[in-house]
């Protein structure tokens, strides 16, 4: 029997509850935590803003790493200007073709990733009430 | 030196054009506000043109090639720092600043803060840092039309400030999103073709070698016209013939110049002969293509300290993109947080393709305009490399194409300049938003950026748009960051953080800019403020707002599940508190 049937006959004295039914409650229950900033709505949150800051912050790591150590490199190992590939000076080649993929690349990844993690908020929370 | 016969129509056709559709725009910008329609049915890759249309201004367009040309590797810095300043836009402002819904910087700082006084501020380096980028835009627009046409510096510093004063006062071109890309794909165009073309030169010459042991020799007799009084600095006795005033005396005739430093009076026609080394103008290094092409070589742009000065350099373009005014107008079109995302990568691909072409000019300049570093007007090199290295009527034609190209970067990045800062003045300092204000607002916009713009032609175009850089990165950047990942940020804090990176940045901006060059250490912590600046205001921020902890927001968590939670889940967006 459809709970719906049931509520449009006699009051039932029994409801049927399935795994799907009771995960709709309690996302129901967690927006409203949100919205009413209770501390179960903070942790969660906390938690969304934690794990993209997390995420801006690794992928803003990566790119220090690769391109801001690269004046350093070339101030310690001047050779490193003297080696050709594909008949240019590897500065030139890394910083006038080579670094725009890699800016591409990783604002690619971060696109991806920070829709995932706001994909598994919105499930925690619950796409409609 | 003078650039194609071509290139004058093609400068008139795009500033017509832009005057036009600006009256077209006037009927259109009525009926329908493309701000608010646009925020529905523009897509990400529309945007993303629009953006990266707005953005390619003359430090783009000509000011990187110049640097490259003059300073060599350090100066990749420049472009990259350009682009990946996109990237730090994305990682931490792009979509929350979307959801946020606020339209400009003092909107974001009132609705995240509720201070009014922060808002002021936040009005005051919003026109501080427009009018400071707008400066090149004219400067830009001085240097071409003198390159072209031999008319004075100020005429198309006069030209391009009045068409975009006029032209935004009246409402065109303020946001018709299908204009602004239309704007990218012809400065790609026009900076790719013929750059395409004289690389085919270059390598029918054998890719002649460009980081040789020599510095740059003219490979031909080539006339110059001296347009500024100028000092060079001869490194080897030669013969030229001249005409004109050198060394305070009359010269028409043939002259031996010994080494040392020679007064070139304005006026004057210098011809050198085929194979002659190329004087440089006083302080500028005459380098071998050996230190041009070696990173951190003697001769970069700041000799003594280049390791500080490069990072320095990093900090303030990759940070300084997100607080330039007219940048982040364009993120509101954007129907959500997620497309402002796309949006932004788009700009990524876009801008990294058009900056692979700058370097090539710089580089190629050397071989074939060598003689505009007599001048250190190598600005100019974009404009004058197709007539040179292709030639004949080919040459004169894609040297039209990039004039055209560089004007329409003078207008577009201009015109969105100008509407940010007489959007905020008008509602904020000259009246109530309404039209008549914005036309108010719009004329003082526009005259004083042209009044010092005809003041200064002494600086390179792409360090002036540095500087802009380095200020947005010491006020708006800890502002926008902080303001969108830290809680514990208060009013009071963030003013402390603005004030304080604003006060030290905008005065190492003046002194570089009025008070000409100082040696050693002083010298390049004025020139590239931002590896000391930011971090101040950054600090500044965190420790007075931990010092004035209750002034908190009490609804910062509401706030926060409005910047970050997914719009389609409607939070933080209900009933206000």
């Amino acid at each position: 029997m459809d709970p719906v049937e049931a509520r449009e006959g006699q009051p039932p004295r029994r409801v049927r509850v399935d795994l799907a039914g009771r995960a709709v409650r309690r996302a129901a229950y967690s927006r409203q935590e949100l919205e009413e900033q209770t501390q179960v709505g903070e942790v969660l949150i906390r938690g969304l803003v934690r794990a993209q800051l997390g995420l801006a912050l690794s992928l803003a790591g990566v790119v220090i790493l690769l391109l801001g150590s690269l004046p350093i490199a070339f101030a310690l190992f001047p050779a490193l200007s003297e080696v050709y590939v594909f008949g240019l000076r590897l500065p030139w080649l890394l910083l006038g073709v080579l670094a725009y993929p890699l800016l591409y690349a990783v604002g690619r990844l971060h696109v991806r990733q920070a829709e995932r993690i706001e994909d598994d908020f919105s499930k925690a929370v619950g796409t409609d009430s | 030196m003078s650039g194609s016969p071509y290139a004058l129509p093609a400068i008139i056709v795009v500033t017509v054009a832009t005057i036009g559709i600006g009256a077209y725009g006037l009927r259109f910008s009525r009926t329908t506000s493309d701000f608010l329609v646009a925020s529905r049915s523009i897509s990400p890759g529309w945007n993303a043109s629009a953006i990266s249309g707005e953005y390619l201004s003359a430090a783009s367009f000509l000011g990187v090639a110049g640097l490259v040309m003059k300073y060599g590797a350090d100066m990749l810095w420049y472009p990259v720092g350009f682009a990946a300043g996109y990237l730090a836009l994305l990682l931490f402002v792009a979509a929350p600043l979307r959801r946020s819904g606020a339209f400009t910087l003092p909107d974001f700082a009132e609705a995240r803060l509720g201070s009014r006084t922060l808002r002021r501020w936040s009005v005051f380096f919003v026109v501080v840092i427009g009018w400071l980028y707008l400066l090149p835009q004219l400067q830009g627009a001085g240097l071409t039309l003198r390159t072209l046409t031999g008319a004075p510096y100020w005429v198309g510093a006069v030209v391009v400030g009045v068409v975009v004063t006029v032209n935004v006062a009246n409402g065109g071109m303020r946001s018709i999103t299908f204009v602004q890309a239309f704007q990218y794909w012809l400065k790609l165009t026009a900076i790719a073709i013929p750059a395409i073309f004289a690389l085919i030169v270059w390598q029918s010459g054998g890719f002649a070698d460009l980081s040789g042991a020599q510095s740059p020799t003219f490979d031909e007799q080539t006339e110059v016209r001296v347009d500024t009084a100028v000092t060079v600095v001869v490194a080897e006795s030669l013969t030229l013939s001249a005409d004109g005033n050198v060394d305070g005396g009359d010269i028409d005739g043939p002259a031996t110049w010994g080494a040392g430093e020679h007064q070139i009076a304005a006026g004057t026609v210098l011809v050198f002969p085929d194979g002659a080394a190329v004087p440089h103008v006083s302080g500028l290094p005459a380098l071998s293509g050996q230190t041009w092409a070696t990173p951190l070589g003697s001769g970069g742009a700041s000799p003594d300290h280049p390791i500080f000065a490069t990072y320095s350099l990093i900090l303030a373009t990759f940070l300084g993109t997100m607080g330039l005014p007219h940048v982040l107008v364009r993120f509101y079109t954007n129907p959500d947080g997620r497309a402002a995302r796309r949006t932004t990568l788009i700009v990524l691909a876009l801008l990294g393709v058009f900056y692979l072409f700058p370097t090539l000019y710089g580089a190629l300049g050397r071989l074939y305009t060598p003689q505009l570093l007599i001048t250190g007007q190598t600005d100019a090199v974009v404009l004058l490399l197709p007539g040179a290295a292709i030639g004949g009527l080919l040459g004169q034609l894609l040297g039209a194409l990039v004039a055209a190209g560089a004007f329409a970067a003078f207008l577009s990045t201009a015109s969105g300049l100008l509407v940010s800062v007489s959007g905020v003045l008008s509602t904020d300092v000259m009246g109530r938003g309404t039209v008549r204000d914005f036309r108010r607002a719009a004329t003082v916009a526009g005259v004083v950026p042209l009044v010092v713009a005809a003041q200064i032609d002494r600086l390179d175009v792409s360090q002036v748009v540095g500087l802009a850089f380095a200020v947005a990165a010491s006020t708006f950047c800890p502002l926008l960051v902080l303001g969108i990942w830290w809680r514990g940020l208060t009013d009071i804090g963030a003013l402390a953080g603005v004030l304080a990176g604003g006060a030290l940045s905008l005065s190492a901006v003046l002194i570089t800019v009025l008070g000409g060059e100082l040696d050693g250490w002083p010298g390049v912590l004025l020139a590239q403020p931002a590896a000391w600046t930011v971090p101040v205001a950054f600090a500044v921020m965190v420790v007075v707002s931990r010092a004035t902890a209750s002034r908190v927001p009490p609804n910062i968590g509401r706030t926060m599940l409005l910047l970050h939670a997914p719009e389609s889940l409607g939070l933080g967006r209900g009933t206000p508190d």
